[in-house]
């Protein structure tokens, strides 16, 4: 249990299928605090189910998933999770379109989520400066009264990322932030999370390759819905199972 | 951002400024030439158009109801006739009880459907309706209570899209069927009328007409501004992202349940008022206003003049339904035809309606003059 209670996010044996198709089977992964942790895998590895179960979209047939050593998420709903801490960017871009930039962090922004608070509620004093903040550091300052919907891809892509860091969340899930990016975006993106991930935890989920490396942390190869290896890239791309089942092709 | 201004001035916009100009004007101008024009001359308005007018200002009301939450929230209610229905019996309710010995039956509690269906007592949902305060607050609670207990069973099962959409249909259905029902003491298909007084005041009499008519302008002048707030504040900016991403909304920590379902019992409190000001205008209610048909109808007055911009529900219930009363007796055969075409003609070619371009208009002029550059598309 000592590597449960010293770690942020642990899983155990998480299993669950649908319709009788084994999505995840006796999955585990334990990320430390501070940790970044890139996620690859084959199509249907199991890899945005494990999102979904880690931010309490999914419910798990069984296994543990815990956060921070003592809060069972699979108890939670979506909204307690947040507010405990877990941000998370979906694989497409997804923003509120009708908003303004600005709007769009406002909403996002660590602040009380009850109905009552923002009927009510005034915007703290600090609100202005931290959107400013973020908006410098997603390079969206000259945008920031644009309509979401008017962003280009990669924008909208950096929006989402500016939207989880005034989440203020201890873990970030990341899912394929650079899908559809050009090779200077890519760049781009992983120097921002890179920056990221100087104060905060964060799990990437990616496909591109290149991007991994960029990134230069450890590696968790999931497949069919459990871990086939675990390490630095160089060591994960020359483990022979790795090559047979992903890289190879 | 901007300078502090108060609260009530910074609500009203551009269109929120033209709308409330026309609403206030109608409020004074419609009582003077109904009541101290002489009624000979060529200005003067006749009580019947006074209640006419009245009507489309309450269904102006329910129009802005539905659009907070189809146009804000993207709850597509096929069913805001139940809430407008609701406050309109308890409305009726009121007006019953004030007939009193005045009936056929000349029965000093019960109104004449009672006695005639062989009632000995009062049913304990009338208790208290002779009371005006109680039968006002009764019109606020009885839609907003079902549509708490409707939105928290949909919301919280997460029921969205067509699907909800369909069950609020069979809500207003449901409800269609009761009120039918002799036994349910609701004055079965004839529903309540022969009013008598309102407030003591003759509901017939050209002033109190009047006077319904100035309090249907003040309701959906007050209507309009609470849908003003809400949307303008952080939970306005929070139902628009539950509308444009649900579940983007819900992982950043929102209860998009809770939000819809203040946003549902809001709408439906506003469409009761809507309905129980419509009741002594129209001197009559029964089952037909749960007419599943009556709700879509409403949705189509919104569509008309544009989802989720207030001012344009209010004109759509207005254009409409002035449509609807000039052809009904122009061409009563063909009014579903138009009605039908009109739905079709705007989802296809005014997909924002009227509002949309009217905005449309004003940004091609504003782009004209600037030299021909393409401005940027206007927020909204």
């Amino acid at each position: 249990m000592d590597i449960a209670k010293n770690s942020l996010l642990y899983l155990d044996g998480v299993s669950v299928s649908f319709d009788g198709y084994k999505a995840l089977r006796g999955l585990s992964l334990t990320l430390a605090p501070g940790e970044m942790r890139a996620i690859i895998g084959p199509n249907g590895a199991g890899k945005t189910t494990m999102m979904d179960i880690i931010t309490g979209k999914t419910r798990p047939d069984e296994g543990d998933v815990l956060f921070a050593g003592s809060h069972d998420l699979t108890k939670m709903d979506e909204a307690s999770i947040a507010e405990l801490g877990i941000g998370r960017k979906f694989q497409k871009p997804t923003v509120f379109e009708s908003h303004t930039v600005d709007d769009n962090i406002l909403l996002a922004l660590k602040a009380p989520r009850s109905a009552l608070a923002t009927l009510f509620g005034k915007p703290s004093a600090d609100t202005r400066a931290r959107i400013d903040q973020i908006l410098e550091t997603t390079k969206l300052k000259d945008h920031r009264l644009r309509l979401a919907a008017d962003l280009s891809h990669g924008q909208k892509q950096w929006l989402e990322i500016g939207m989880l860091l005034a989440q203020d969340p201890k873990l970030l899930l990341v899912d394929e932030p650079v899908a559809g990016m050009t090779d200077a975006e890519t760049a781009q993106t992983a120097e921002l999370l890179r920056e990221i991930a100087i104060d905060h935890s964060v799990v990437v989920v990616e496909h591109d390759m290149s991007f991994v490396r960029d990134l230069g942390v450890k590696v968790t190869v999931l497949h069919e819905g459990a871990v086939l290896a675990e390490g630095p890239l160089d060591v994960v791309s020359a483990d022979p199972r790795v090559i047979e089942v992903y890289l190879g092709r | 951002m901007e300078a502090r201004k108060p609260l009530l001035l910074s609500l009203i916009d551009g269109r929120g400024a033209i709308f409330l100009g026309i609403l206030t004007a109608a409020a004074v101008l419609v009582p003077l030439l109904s009541l101290v024009i002489p009624a000979n001359s060529a200005f003067a308005i006749p009580a019947y158009l006074v209640a006419l007018f009245g009507k489309y200002l309450c269904y102006a009301l329910l129009a802005i109801a539905l659009d907070l939450v189809w146009g804000y929230c993207g709850i597509l209610s096929l069913g805001h006739g139940a809430f407008f229905a609701l406050g309109g019996y308890a409305m009726g309710m009121y007006l019953m009880r004030q007939i009193g010995t005045r009936g056929v039956y000349a029965h000093p509690e019960l109104p004449d459907f009672m006695v005639f269906l062989n009632m000995k007592e009062l049913p304990i949902t009338w208790w208290g309706f002779q009371s005006f305060p109680y039968a006002m607050l009764m019109v606020l609670l009885i839609p907003g209570l079902l549509a708490f207990i409707f939105g928290f069973l949909a919301f919280r099962s997460r029921v969205t899209g067509v699907y909800l959409s369909i069950i609020t249909q069979a809500m207003t259905y449901a409800l269609l069927l009761a009120f039918f029902r002799n036994d349910m003491g609701f004055g079965g298909n004839n529903g309540l009328t022969d009013f008598k007084d309102i407030l003591g005041f003759n509901v017939q009499a050209k002033e109190t007409r009047a006077a319904l008519f100035v309090a249907s302008c003040i309701a959906l002048g007050a209507g309009y501004l609470i849908a003003r707030a809400v949307t303008e504040s952080k939970f306005g900016k929070v139902v628009i992202a539950i509308r444009d991403a649900e579940s983007r909304t819900r992982f950043l920590g929102y209860r998009v349940e809770t939000y819809k379902l203040a946003v549902f019992v809001l709408s439906a409190m506003m469409a009761g008022v809507a309905g129980a000001l419509y009741v002594p205008q129209v001197g009559i209610i029964n089952p037909g206003e749960f007419a599943p048909g009556n709700s879509i109808e409403a949705v189509i007055w919104v569509a008309v003049g544009g989802r989720g911009t207030l001012v344009g529900a209010a004109l759509g219930a207005i254009i409409v339904n002035w449509g609807k009363t000039f052809f009904t007796g122009a061409l009563p055969e063909y009014w579903l035809f138009a009605l039908g075409a009109l739905f079709v003609l705007v989802t296809l070619f005014l997909p924002k309606g009227v509002v949309g371009v009217i905005e449309q208009f004003k940004a091609q002029r504003a782009s004209a003059n600037k030299g021909g550059t393409a401005a940027a598309p206007a927020a909204e």
